[in-house]
């Protein structure tokens, strides 16, 4: 199969995850945000935006602590994900998850991860579901290079491999894992080397140019969906720090320059004009819009309420199962007579 | 009523439960062709085949996390973990990721998976494969724990923790998978989440679970010999705890001991210790005794292992100097 999303759509994605992370950081700034674990994606959208547009609507995924963007290219409401950063009832997971553990079952997200490699073996799990249920879904696993160094994934590409799933595995290759540059964290860069080392069909992709990133997921997606497992790594730069905290005391300002030059939301902008497929007038007013539409997400937050105290001890366990007894209860009815 | 192994029980579980549910898969390693470390799942592969029998590679984590994610996308696998002590290479699959996701995604997301495996002492199997880990579930939130200490709860635990909508722990006893009982199959001895009074008494209550409460009753009959009527409480699951059961035995002794495998510091019987302690502290005429596996590793040495645990002579000396 072809992939057909053309760029204009693509850039429009890309611009409302640049757009959105923004905005997470304004969140933060105007201290509506739940906390400072805020991992923003920028400089990486060719990857979210890309690979997705490979995948189908039942398709299921995970996520890494950094994939506010890959939910919002799998038609997030961004006004949900940005209450759930902020810790708001109306959020995805009704403020319990956050920016780092948000998920959807509606749209397949299967959950963000924090912790490196968590979610990876989970689509491994999904597609096996797929091919028992028969389902014509394939699972997606997005992950940094960070988890590149994990075990996890070597025993979750072998078993895909092994028992033929429709997995695809992206590592998002933003060529920071926190503060420690890739080539101090490994000595073996050609990460598509190592899944095809286990049997995967492997490529590497330049996170620059978005239209690249969601041919080669396509090959991929469509071999997963045949039962060949996949793994694609994309080539990107980490505009920003770690987290919000982190003014990258690590890297030179002559490096970040260079690395933001690889600018997938600007190559795209540039393509369009050039192609003529969209004036910068145009472009202009689309990214406006999506600006307009962003902003609104911080008064919505701003607006919704906290959760209810009383939603602590739910979903421990399932609904209608016994809620553990507070601590203050129980410290009361013991001491009660004293 | 059938009389049959704590392993065939357990089989006669799992070969009930696939045929009851299709979306249910067993998984581990060697659980097929071989039919499991301890013959569990012998010859199930016959029957079920290859897809709903998967042996796995030697991969620990991959295997729980492969189990989490298809749990969440509409199967119910049961895992087998061949030991508990590998629990280390599974914990934060286990812990973080199966534990949390339910909470964590705000209810939107189950992870009906079973982890079943084997733990304690009596193999001479050393340090690293004679563990009782228990208390490491215990003390995770959003886990269930099951510890049959008999044939018909090893059926029936089991039959009952493939329906639950939530992960649960399942940890069979080593010691135990060659002992007889009887078991009905159409009905279980009691309720999933209640503890039952094995043997009923009136000096002292004491609580434990999975093999020592074969230990305890031993130690219950030969005190009884010297006139003190000790209550045995087997405790079935650590999660849900039956503490009312606990509680009502305790406030009618006065006194109370809990018997675990498990190392003593931070473990089961602390904190059923504990609570016996904050609850029933106004009945309590002695203070709470925790028999309990010594705070060391376990030696392959037979005579080093059997005296790291607690033992019939142990609890016996400790039930007469309470109840003195």
């Amino acid at each position: 199969m072809i992939s057909n999303t053309p760029l204009i759509d693509l850039y429009r994605l890309m611009r409302r995850i640049r757009t959105f992370e923004e905005h997470v950081g304004e969140l933060y700034v105007r201290g509506l945000s739940a906390g400072s674990m805020l991992h923003l994606s920028i400089g990486e959208e060719a990857a979210a935006a890309g690979v997705c547009a490979a995948m189908k609507p039942q398709d299921n995924f995970t996520t890494h602590h950094r994939g506010h963007g890959v939910f919002l290219s799998r038609g997030a409401d961004p006004s949900r994900m940005m209450a759930e950063i902020g810790g708001r009832e109306v959020g995805y997971c009704s403020g319990k998850g956050g920016s780092m553990h948000i998920a959807d079952r509606a749209l397949g997200h299967l959950g963000a991860n924090a912790i490196v490699g968590g979610g990876i073996p989970h689509v491994v799990g999904a597609g096996l579901a797929s091919k028992r249920l028969k389902k014509d879904s394939i699972a997606v696993a997005f992950f940094g290079d960070g988890a590149m160094q994990q075990g996890i994934l070597y025993e979750s590409m072998n078993l895909a491999a092994l028992w033929d799933l429709p997995v695809l595995f992206v590592c998002v290759n933003n060529q920071y894992g926190m503060g420690t540059r890739i080539d101090h964290a490994t000595r073996s860069i050609d990460f598509d080397l190592r899944a095809k080392a286990l049997c995967l069909a492997a490529d590497m992709a330049d996170g620059r140019d978005v239209e690249e990133v969601m041919h080669k997921a396509q090959a991929l997606a469509d071999g997963a969906r045949q039962g060949k497992p996949g793994f694609l790594s994309v080539s990107c730069y980490r505009f920003y720090g770690h987290g919000r905290m982190d003014k990258s005391p690590y890297r030179t300002a002559e490096e970040e320059d260079a690395g933001r030059k690889r600018d997938p939301v600007a190559w795209a902008r540039s393509e369009l004009v050039r192609r003529k497929l969209a004036t910068t007038t145009q472009l202009d007013e689309m990214d406006a819009a999506i600006s307009r539409e962003m902003s609104a997400t911080i008064d919505f937050t701003a607006s919704a309420p906290q959760p209810p105290l009383s939603s602590m001890f739910r979903d421990v366990f399932a609904p209608g199962e016994p809620e553990p007894e507070p601590v203050r209860t129980r410290l009361g009815r013991i001491f009660a007579d004293a | 009523m059938v009389e049959t192994t704590y392993r065939d029980a357990l089989r006669q579980a799992l070969n009930d439960a696939m045929e009851a549910d299709e979306t249910i898969l067993v998984m581990g390693e060697e659980v097929g062709a071989y039919g499991g470390a301890y013959g569990v799942t012998k010859d199930l592969i016959k029957k079920f085949g290859r897809d709903r029998l998967l042996d796995t590679p030697i991969s620990e984590a991959g295997i729980v996390g492969a189990a989490v994610g298809a749990a969440m996308a509409g199967l119910r696998p049961v895992v087998e973990l061949m030991y508990v002590d590998f629990l280390g290479l599974t914990m934060d699959q286990l812990g973080n990721q199966a534990a949390k996701i339910r909470y964590m995604f705000g209810g939107q997301i189950g992870v009906p998976m079973v982890l079943r495996t084997q733990g304690g002492t009596g193999r001479s199997a050393g340090a690293q494969h004679s563990q009782s880990l228990e208390a490491w579930i215990m003390h995770t939130p959003g886990l269930r724990l099951a510890m049959p200490a008999t044939v018909a709860d090893a059926y029936h635990l089991l039959r009952h923790s493939v329906t639950l909508p939530d992960p649960v722990v399942f940890i069979e006893h080593k010691s135990l998978y060659a002992k007889k009982g009887v078991v009905d199959f159409s009905k279980p001895e009691a309720p999933w989440g209640r503890a039952l009074v094995r043997r009923a008494g009136q000096d002292i209550t004491l609580v434990t679970y999975s093999r020592m409460v074969h230990t305890a009753l031993e130690a219950a009959t030969k005190l009884a010999e010297r006139g003190v009527d000790v209550e045995v409480i087997d405790l079935r699951t650590l999660n849900p705890l039956d503490f009312a059961t606990v509680g009502e035995s305790v406030e009618r002794t006065g006194r109370a001991a809990v018997v675990s495998e498990g190392v003593m510091t931070c473990g089961v019987a602390a904190e059923l210790a504990a609570r016996i302690g904050e609850e029933c502290f106004d009945f309590l005429e002695e203070p709470i005794a925790r028999i309990a596996g010594e705070d060391i590793p376990i030696s392959v040495s037979p005579a080093l292992e059997q005296a790291s645990i607690p033992t019939v002579e142990l609890i016996v000396e400790t039930i007469a100097a309470m109840t003195s």
